[in-house]
């Protein structure tokens, strides 16, 4: 066989090997994909909430793309005990006022940032919330204090329509 | 041998469609040009638009459509509607939601990801309502009729007197096109019932046309993306089987036998 | 599996494989000497194995989204077409794969009876090939009543009353197949556990299939048996490899062309209503692939009489082997059987076609004469044919035809070969 077609046959098994490639992961992605949220899924990215009737120093848990959602109307000493921290005492550190828009109202997920349990309210060494899992202390901004945590209960992306109203997400 | 793969498509093809056709009644279907059918067929979005404003003021009050949700007017490949327009065409009407913190069930205006807001409760309400007859879900209905949008399009215009002889019960109407020809549905379009904005003449034929279209979206609302994948898609194997081809050949050449 | 020595080349596969012989296996499977005469319908084999996976994997991925409850699986169905991400892509692709297999199925059952592949010493290739076949119509029954539509409801209605018709027991026997006394959320649990669970059932089949095909080897268009590896005989890899992906690929354009220009037209539309105990659709048919049978059911008058019929039709095939008896093997140089064959092919046409009309007037009849024809070609003719039929000189070796030497004399030896 000469050099030639030899080359000719060599780029036709590389051709026809590379184009099959293509195609094979051509079909692994939609078979990945098909797990991703679904479009309905997505969809029900915000949740309206009405927090009138939340009293002054009570917090009320809603579901938002089913995970709670502690909002905490907080009591003046509450604000000022989370605002007097100082920044080195934390792990994350990060400003309450970067974490609270309206001081009065703290909007934050309520998952644990160590492996997901929804932690208690009005408990642990902080006056914060206290995670029955694994021992980690929140400050009453939601902020790490002691524990396994790594790091500050999260802040989901949320704003007030009204006095009344927040919309999440 | 390529006739192998010929004949067999067009045996199954021959089977599926005799006994299809033979399921639709002998008379022949009303015939317009779908925009949505062949390899590149699309949806026409202003037809969809129209179609979604036909099925609003007229169909919605008896016929539910509850797999659509309000986000998918705007979603790709649909009427298209913008984002801000199908939120306002949500709000517009008032959804059940609930219940809230006293137990009660309370309304407010819809939002994207609410489904098609029903005209009825349940079956048995939509059934009183209609002297029996349950107006049939619309979200699938061109899928789920033989004759497909041909026949929606065909019953949708072929009202008319019944023949000497025929007499009809109240409330059952005659329909040339429709099985056993007796409908509980009196006729629902008449020129002008839906005033088209943008200058379309709201005639009897293109209300059908339009609001057919519009179902053939709700039943199939990716259609647009399977032909552009489809099309993709075999294009891909042609070439892919033209490359094994030639390599079949070569590496069948190393021996005498042919292939 | 013990024909050749293989020795791994790298120090870790011959430990690993001294351990457990997959490389041997592999290279059992790609050195494996294959006639080099197989002609195209010889490539359905690989198209089907290809099938099981393809049903295998869009059904996982399905199961994933679908919900297996009377009041949600339409609903879930939807949901599956309209908001998962590709979903209708790959319910297109099972609910036509579903087709798409029972097409390639069919063109390698008639393949074998052509070529008479289900003779000595295949037998039992041949009866688990029957066995996959039972098992493809009952996964394909159960996958089609999972979308609860109308056509799944009442053709689960139709196909577990034949159970009914077994004496004394018949009854109890449907309501333990529906767990209730009707068609219900119970029966669809069910129907979907062992929907999951049949392909599985086949998958390994296929396995025990392809073991039995390797003890004797291919039969190929000329139906002798080749010596291998010889002349006669190619290596699976590369040769057969790129044959069957070659055909395979064809295969798929038409696959294609189903799922993303008409994914509709081999299902019915009744199936997109609903199931509704309460109304039955004008016209119940089954899918298209059990269209013939359905026939030959309809077909005899008796409500027992007509299961056992067509039990039978299915069943007769696994005593095939045994209703031949002629000693070679192609209808190559069958010259009448290879007309009967012809004539047994558009009889199952015919049925299938019957089977998609209304049993009433010349269409029973003619299903009733078919009916008949597809058990008298099983039962009498084949077994007459080989004692009566003068056969075609048979070669010696597939090379032989070819370079052209003689014949008459090939055939007798083959004859004494065969004794």
């Amino acid at each position: 066989m000469s050099e030639k077609k030899t080359e000719r046959r060599e780029f036709l098994f590389t051709a026809s090997y590379a184009v099959g490639a293509v195609g094979v992961g051509a079909v692994i992605w939609p078979l990945v994909d098909q797990m991703n949220p679904d479009a309905s899924v997505k969809a029900l990215a915000s949740t309206e909430v009405d927090v009138s009737s939340v009293e002054l120093g009570k917090a009320i848990t809603v579901l938002w793309r089913g995970k709670p959602v502690f909002i905490k109307r907080r009591t003046p000493e509450e604000i000022v005990e989370a605002r007097a921290v100082k920044m080195e005492d934390l792990k994350d550190p990060q400003k309450d006022e970067d974490r609270a828009k309206d001081p009065e109202w703290l909007v934050m997920l309520g998952v644990c940032t160590h492996l997901g349990c929804v932690p208690l309210n009005d408990k642990g060494d902080y006056n914060g919330w206290f995670c029955p899992c694994h021992g980690s202390h929140y400050d009453t901004s939601g902020r790490i204090r002691k524990g396994p945590a790594p790091t500050n209960m999260e802040i989901p992306k949320y704003e007030f329509v009204n006095s009344n109203t927040i919309i999440i997400g | 041998m390529k006739n192998i793969f010929k004949i067999s498509y067009l045996t199954i093809l021959l089977l599926a469609t005799t006994h299809q056709v033979k399921a639709e009644e002998k008379v022949e279907l009303l015939k317009t040009d779908w925009s949505f059918k062949g390899l590149f067929g699309t949806f026409d979005r202003g037809s969809l638009q129209r179609g979604y404003q036909v099925y609003t003021e007229v169909c919605a009050s008896c016929h539910s459509m509850k797999y659509l949700s309000y986000r998918n007017l705007s979603e790709k490949g649909g009427p298209e509607f913008s984002i801000e327009q199908a939120k306002a065409i949500a709000a517009s009407f008032e959804v059940t939601d609930g219940p809230n913190e006293d137990g009660e069930m309370f309304q407010r205006p819809g939002k994207l990801s609410d489904k098609f807001v029903m005209p009825y409760g349940n079956v048995k309400e939509a059934q009183a309502a209609n002297g029996g007859a349950y107006p049939p879900d619309m979200s699938v209905l061109a899928k789920a009729r033989s004759g497909g949008v041909d026949y929606i399009y065909s019953v949708l215009l072929g009202y008319e007197d019944p023949p000497s002889g025929v007499t009809l019960d109240d409330g059952v109407y005659y329909n040339k096109y429709m099985y056993g020809n007796n409908i509980k549905m009196s006729q629902p379009l008449y020129d002008g019932s839906v005033e088209y904005s943008g200058g379309t003449e709201a005639t009897k034929e293109q209300m059908a046309k339009d609001v057919t279209t519009f179902l053939m979206w709700t039943a199939e609302p990716h259609l647009e993306a399977r032909h552009k994948m489809g099309f993709k898609a075999i294009l891909y194997l042609i070439i892919l089987t033209i490359l094994v081809y030639f390599s079949m050949k070569k590496i069948w050449s190393r021996i005498e036998s042919e292939v | 599996m013990s024909d050749h020595e293989y020795v791994p080349k790298s120090k870790f596969g011959k430990w690993f494989n001294d351990r457990l012989p997959l490389l041997s296996l592999g290279n059992h499977l790609a050195d494996y000497p294959t006639p080099k005469n197989l002609n195209y319908w010889w490539t359905f084999g690989g198209i089907l194995t290809f099938c099981l996976i393809i049903q295998i994997v869009t059904g996982l991925t399905l199961a994933m989204h679908y919900i297996a409850h009377a009041d949600f699986a339409f609903e879930s169905v939807e949901h599956i077409m309209r908001d998962v991400n590709y979903g209708w892509l790959i319910r297109y692709i099972h609910s036509n794969g579903a087709s798409m297999f029972f097409l390639a199925v069919y063109i390698h059952i008639f393949r074998s009876l052509f070529y008479g592949s289900y003779k000595s010493p295949r037998e039992i290739i041949w009866i688990i090939g029957i066995i996959i076949y039972l098992l493809m119509m009952a996964a394909a029954f159960m996958g089609y009543v999972l979308p609860w539509g109308q056509m799944s409801f009442w053709g689960a209605t139709v196909i577990t009353n034949l159970f009914s018709a077994i004496p004394f027991v018949g009854e109890g026997i449907v309501q333990w197949l529906w767990g209730g006394y009707s068609v219900g959320n119970p029966t669809l649990t069910r129907f979907f556990t062992l929907h999951y669970l049949i392909p599985f059932l086949i998958l390994g089949l296929v396995a025990l299939h392809i073991w039995a095909l390797h003890v004797p080897g291919n039969n190929n268009p000329i139906g002798i048996d080749v010596k291998k590896p010889s002349r006669d005989t190619v290596p699976f890899h590369p040769y057969i490899v790129i044959k069957d992906g070659f055909a395979l690929l064809m295969f798929m354009i038409v696959f294609a062309f189903f799922v993303f220009y008409s994914p509709n037209i081999l299902g019915h539309a009744d199936n997109y209503i609903e199931a509704n105990p309460m109304v039955t659709p004008a016209h119940i048919v089954p899918e298209w692939y059990l269209l013939p049978f359905y026939a030959i059911l309809r077909s005899i008058p008796d409500k027992l009489m007509g299961v056992v019929a067509m039990l039978s039709a299915i069943l007769i095939l696994a005593a095939l082997p045994w209703l031949d008896t002629s000693k070679i093997r192609s209808a190559v140089f069958r010259p009448l059987y290879k007309q009967f064959y012809w004539i047994l092919v558009a009889d199952v046409i015919i049925l299938g076609y019957v089977g998609a009309m209304p049993a009433e007037g010349l269409y029973l009849l003619i299903a009733r004469v078919t009916t008949a024809y597809y058990f008298i070609h099983f039962l009498m003719i084949l077994p007459i044919l080989g004692f009566k039929e003068k056969t075609l000189p048979v070669p010696l070796s597939i090379t032989e035809p070819v370079l052209g030497s003689h014949p008459n004399q090939s055939t007798v030896k083959k004859k004494e070969n065969l004794n």
